[in-house]
């Protein structure tokens, strides 16, 4: 018994320390990056290129996801709000979950697969066929060549992408209203009315903004350590999805907790 | 001049290079032969400042590579060109771009004069012509040829190559044995070669180092590396296990 327990307690020791030295892998591959920042003449023209691939290229998947949530939110809103609540509160519940939880989350989570996914295979790629070290022998910093417009652009577009969602969600929920839920267009709008605050979109932007960092960053990270071929891309690929949702989750439970 | 002394790197446990020697002096090439997995690729990485030595000196024309600060790390690699086993050319882009990328870090030269000396390089290696294309429109052979005009683009005073001739064919091993030649002529670089082909080793180089268990077993002329005694280098020059088994 006691033999288990202590094999327990080393094996979550080991656990800990690798996952903090992956922590601290991470912190330096930012430090490189924001240290990148100064070679804006390596950067500069890649950011743009990067926005397009990562934010308006993901546009149709967030807005397919965001135009069923809507509907699906202002259905179960008008099942639950059946009797004593008001059916106008079916605006004020697609409005409100829309700016401020499910637009930002389903966005960050549907990029965090595509964009995530997406920049650990290509670096991981470039990483196994030396084509990074490559760049270093050329004199580039790999930091400002490869991360810094992929963060960016993360940062930048995320946003973007998730208002634009947000916004046809709500669109999307205001439809079903008035052709399924015998509601009218004022009914709706009084809804999205009373309890919307223009913080709401700003918070919708911190988070999203806090989502582009965490899976650009980690598709990079992951990206740059990935070793062993073909298994290995897969591996950082998978790692980066998984480990972005994570942090997109606890994010969304920390900026709640700091700011609402 | 490249000066390596008492190197030593592990990766975990495994050590790849034991108190490695080796001098490039400047004009002469030297071709580094040993068998796959001896580290040989890795003494080319410790040489740009991609790997840092766990003990021992790699210093470039005098100057400590772990020491150079990043602007200084970036000016020694401009001198040096990088020849990759497997050509990593990127393969998002043309190979005229895969050229241009070094000559973009040079400060003061034009758009006009990086296209012109891209196109330049790309000739040099028989590939005129070709700069539109990228990487996975061409053979193993080409890539190779795109590999070293990419790294001789910056004129430089270094030419590393890693197994340049690996997976090729003999004609084309022949032509890139040639390639390598012609350029120390026509560049006047000092070189490393890294290659278990012995006919390309023998074709390029100045002097031969052999590199067996961490460390350099033996170093000479190619005519005196062809004659040598020593059972390990013999075992490796003639493909013949046994004589290693002998001396065991």
């Amino acid at each position: 018994m006691a033999g288990k327990t202590l094999d327990f307690v080393g094996a979550t020791g080991r656990a800990a320390l690798r996952f903090a030295a992956t922590v601290g892998e991470w912190g330096v591959l930012m430090q490189d990056t924001i240290r990148g920042l100064r070679a804006v003449r390596i950067w500069g023209k890649l950011v743009f290129e990067q926005m397009m691939r990562i934010g308006v290229a993901s546009v149709p998947i967030a807005l397919f996801i965001a135009a069923f949530t809507g509907i699906v939110l202002a259905l179960q809103a008008s099942y639950t709000f059946t009797g004593a609540v008001p059916v106008y509160l079916v605006g004020s519940l697609v409005g409100k979950t829309m700016i401020i939880e499910l637009g930002p989350v389903l966005t960050g989570l549907a990029l965090a697969g595509r964009v995530g996914a997406s920049i650990a295979a290509e670096l991981g790629t470039m990483r196994v066929t030396e084509q990074i070290d490559a760049l270093e022998t050329m004199a580039y910093d790999p930091a400002a060549y490869l991360v810094l417009p992929r963060v960016l652009a993360g940062a930048v577009m995320f946003p973007a992408v998730t208002l634009l969602a947000s916004a046809l969600g709500i669109v999307a929920g205001w439809l079903t209203a008035i052709q399924l839920l015998d509601m009218s267009t004022p009914e709706f709008v009084r809804g999205l009315e009373t309890f919307f605050v223009p913080f709401d979109v700003v918070f919708s932007v911190i988070k999203s903004f806090s989502f582009g960092l965490a899976v650009t960053s980690l598709g990079c990270f992951f990206g740059f350590r990935t070793r062993g071929g073909a298994a290995g891309v897969g591996r950082a690929a998978t790692s980066a999805v998984v480990a972005s949702s994570m942090v997109i989750l606890v994010f969304d439970a920390f900026w709640a907790a700091v700011l609402l | 001049m490249i000066r390596l002394r008492g190197v030593h790197k592990a990766f975990g446990e495994k050590a790849v290079l034991n108190g490695f020697d080796l001098d490039v002096p400047r004009g002469a090439t030297v071709a580094l032969i040993g068998a796959s997995g001896a580290g040989k690729s890795v003494v080319l990485k410790h040489i740009v400042g991609l790997l840092a030595a766990d003990r021992g000196s790699v210093s470039v024309d005098g100057r400590e590579v772990a020491e150079l600060d990043q602007q200084a790390l970036y000016a020694l690699r401009r001198s040096v060109g990088y020849v990759f086993q497997f050509a990593a050319l990127f393969d998002s882009m043309t190979l005229a771009h895969n050229v241009e990328m070094g000559l973009r870090r040079i400060p003061g030269l034009s758009r006009r004069d990086i296209r012109r000396r891209a196109a330049e390089c790309l000739e040099l290696v028989d590939l005129g012509g070709l700069g539109d294309r990228y990487p996975a429109e061409i053979s193993g052979g080409q890539r190779k040829r795109a590999g070293i005009a990419r790294a001789i683009a910056t004129r430089p005073r270094y030419l590393l190559y890693d197994e340049p001739t690996t997976g090729l064919d003999p004609v084309t091993t022949t032509v890139i044995g040639r390639l390598i030649l012609r350029l120390r002529e026509e560049m006047g670089a000092t070189g490393l070669v890294v290659t278990h082909d012995l006919g390309t080793a023998y074709e390029v180089a100045d002097s031969m180092a052999f590199l067996h268990e961490g460390r350099v077993r033996a170093h000479g002329a190619p005519s005196e590396i062809r004659i040598s005694g020593d059972p390990v280098v013999r075992s490796f020059i003639e493909g013949a296990p046994e004589l290693m088994e002998t001396m065991a």
